[in-house]
């Protein structure tokens, strides 16, 4: 069984500061992974190395089998990797429905027709509602993305994340900065993914809670190191773990 | 589906004046006001050309006068050294175009590397080496002094022209706004929005960005070929600054990012000007209409930051807003 997405001895170093260092994991189609780890540990600078955004110093990546170490973000999201950022990424002054069309455009693969109008690409509105609808954004079509709210602005995110309909799913922190009550929205959306069963999600997240129940594996980062993988299960019974995230390794790791 | 209907309204509008200017020089004889009328079209095209790389692609260039310049040049060298005959004025057009989508490739290419101020000191620079090129090899330019040159006879006849910058004007006017429209017009406002994100959609913006180059080039060098023949005459000043600083002060001021700001801001700039001079009986400060665009500048960019276009605009959303909200007021009291 090829694994979706692999990496070996993956690592970047910025100076003599290794932010990623002799990361291995193969990740199976379909599976839900999370990834956790305390601030600083390496998750974004880790999904940055996967979506191609930065370019490892040590190490391959392999998606499908794929060696794609050397492949540039738009040649790796038009292989099937789709990512959300930590940061709302949106186009702030397009519509909701404009910035969900431009995914769905990318994903039909159409680059350089400049002589057509997009109004006569229905099937692309239509799509682009469907997923405005899956992503509980019903009745923002109109809104510029600036004047949404910060948690309807993760949850475009995932839509454009969705309308590219890629294999892969990097999510990073899509609940960042959001407040206690938007939460549950997100991870519904995320659960409604999950449970098409027809993606595999690469999850970077804070909250310990949200994921417990949502994740089939987990792999904790800690240092740029690779700490611990596996069940959540194991890892909250995981002793290494939990004194990583109290901070008791900290002097053991950086002394 | 909104937006479509706005986008309607505009050209409907912009429709009806083109029209109505057709009629123009049948009824109304005025040598003068054709001429500015024809400066307006020769503008507006190059203005449009600019709004392409400002507006849609968010590339600011400060060096966009070397595409006029070239057409220029292109036209006027054609002139001087052939007969003034309609096929020549044809194939000084093409060379013309030819010569700058050759240049704005290569400096379209150089957006990988130059982003926002950086690239604009690039192209001033490489205006400005276009501008010193065209002073110093006299035997071709004439340099500072230019030269004069003959034209067709049909061009001559100043209503023909009129009439033909008027439909090229429409013309370009309409294909723009089916370019915008389209596909590839969408990803250009999107990387003007967000690069970065435009990349991880999968969208190759350098493409992007070197097409949008090209295309706003070739327009630029129609418009600087046809600025030649209304002047009959050209000198090193087609490469100046000052042609790259008309075409910004037009688009922001009609609205940055709309097609129809460009011409608008280009018929209130002509207008001005020829307003601003022909006051200069009364004040010799008028002599110096440059200041009062300088004064218009700063006030556009306070408050008015979006253009003409963009303010209308946004009072027409709020007035909307408004009335929706009173409508709501009613269902609910």
């Amino acid at each position: 069984m090829t694994s979706i997405i692999e990496t070996k001895n993956l690592g970047i170093s910025f100076g003599n500061h290794k932010a990623v260092d002799q990361v291995n994991f193969a990740i199976d189609e379909h599976q839900f992974t999370s990834i956790i780890g305390p601030n600083g540990a390496g998750k974004t600078t880790l999904f940055n190395l996967l979506s191609g955004q930065l370019k490892a110093t040590n190490g391959d990546i392999f998606f499908c089998g794929k060696n794609i170490t050397k492949c540039s973000t738009v040649e790796r999201t038009r292989l099937g990797m789709g990512r959300s950022f930590q940061l709302t990424n949106v186009f702030p002054n397009l519509t909701t429905l404009e910035n969900v069309r431009l995914a769905v455009q990318a994903q039909k693969k159409i680059y350089f027709q400049m002589l057509k109008s997009v109004f006569s690409y229905k099937d692309h509105s239509e799509i682009a509602k469907t997923i405005l609808k899956t992503t509980l954004l019903v009745n923002k079509d109109d809104v510029l993305a600036k004047n949404l709210s910060h948690g309807d602005k993760r949850k475009l995110e995932l839509a454009m994340l969705l309308a590219l309909d890629t294999k892969l799913l990097l999510l990073d922190e899509p609940t960042a900065g959001m407040s206690v009550e938007d939460v549950p929205a997100i991870y519904e959306v995320i659960e409604r993914i999950k449970e098409e069963k027809t993606k595999t999600i690469l999850l970077i997240e804070h909250k310990m809670d949200m994921i417990m129940n949502l994740s089939d594996r987990i792999m904790v980062l800690f240092n740029g190191k690779l700490l611990a993988d596996g069940a959540p299960k194991e890892i909250i019974a995981n002793e290494t773990v939990q004194s990583a995230y109290l901070g008791g390794l900290y002097d053991e790791y950086t002394a | 589906m909104r937006v479509s209907y706005e986008n309607k309204l505009g050209s409907i509008i912009f429709l009806m004046v083109s029209c109505l200017l057709i009629v123009f020089p049948l009824v109304y004889e005025d040598r003068n006001l054709l001429i500015i009328f024809t400066q307006i079209f020769i503008f507006a095209i190059f203005a449009m050309s600019y709004d392409i790389l400002l507006g849609f692609t968010g590339i600011i260039s400060f060096g966009h006068a070397m595409f006029f310049g070239i057409g220029a040049y292109s036209m006027s060298i054609f002139m001087k050294r052939f007969e003034p005959e309609m096929l020549y004025v044809f194939l000084a057009l093409i060379v013309g175009v030819f010569l700058s989508a050759i240049v704005s490739y290569v400096v379209g290419l150089l957006t990988l590397r130059l982003k926002t101020h950086y690239y604009a000191m690039l192209t001033l620079a490489l205006a400005n080496l276009f501008y010193v090129g065209a002073e110093k090899w006299r035997s071709l330019t004439e340099g500072a002094d230019g030269f004069t040159f003959r034209i067709p006879d049909f061009l001559r006849e100043r209503v023909n022209f009129y009439l033909i910058t008027l439909v090229l004007m429409v013309l370009v006017y309409f294909a723009l706004k089916l370019f915008i429209q389209s596909p590839f017009g969408k990803v250009l406002v999107a990387i003007k929005e967000n690069e970065q994100r435009t990349e991880s959609l999968g969208f190759n913006i350098l493409y992007y960005k070197i097409i949008a180059s090209i295309i706003a080039g070739i327009l630029a060098s129609i418009a600087g070929a046809l600025y030649a023949i209304s002047l009959r005459f050209v000198n090193t000043s087609v490469f100046s600054i000052d042609i790259t600083l008309d075409a910004l002060l037009m688009t922001i001021i009609g609205g940055v990012g709309t097609i129809i700001g460009a011409v608008i801001g280009s018929g209130v700039i002509e207008f001005s000007h020829y307003w601003l001079t022909s006051l200069v009986k009364l004040h010799w400060i008028f002599e110096r209409w440059i200041i009062f665009f300088g004064i218009l500048y700063i006030l556009t960019v306070m408050f008015f930051p979006k253009g003409i276009v963009g303010a209308l605009t946004a009072l027409k959303r709020k007035a909307r807003h408004e009335k929706k909200h009173d409508q709501s007021d009613k269902m609910t009291g």
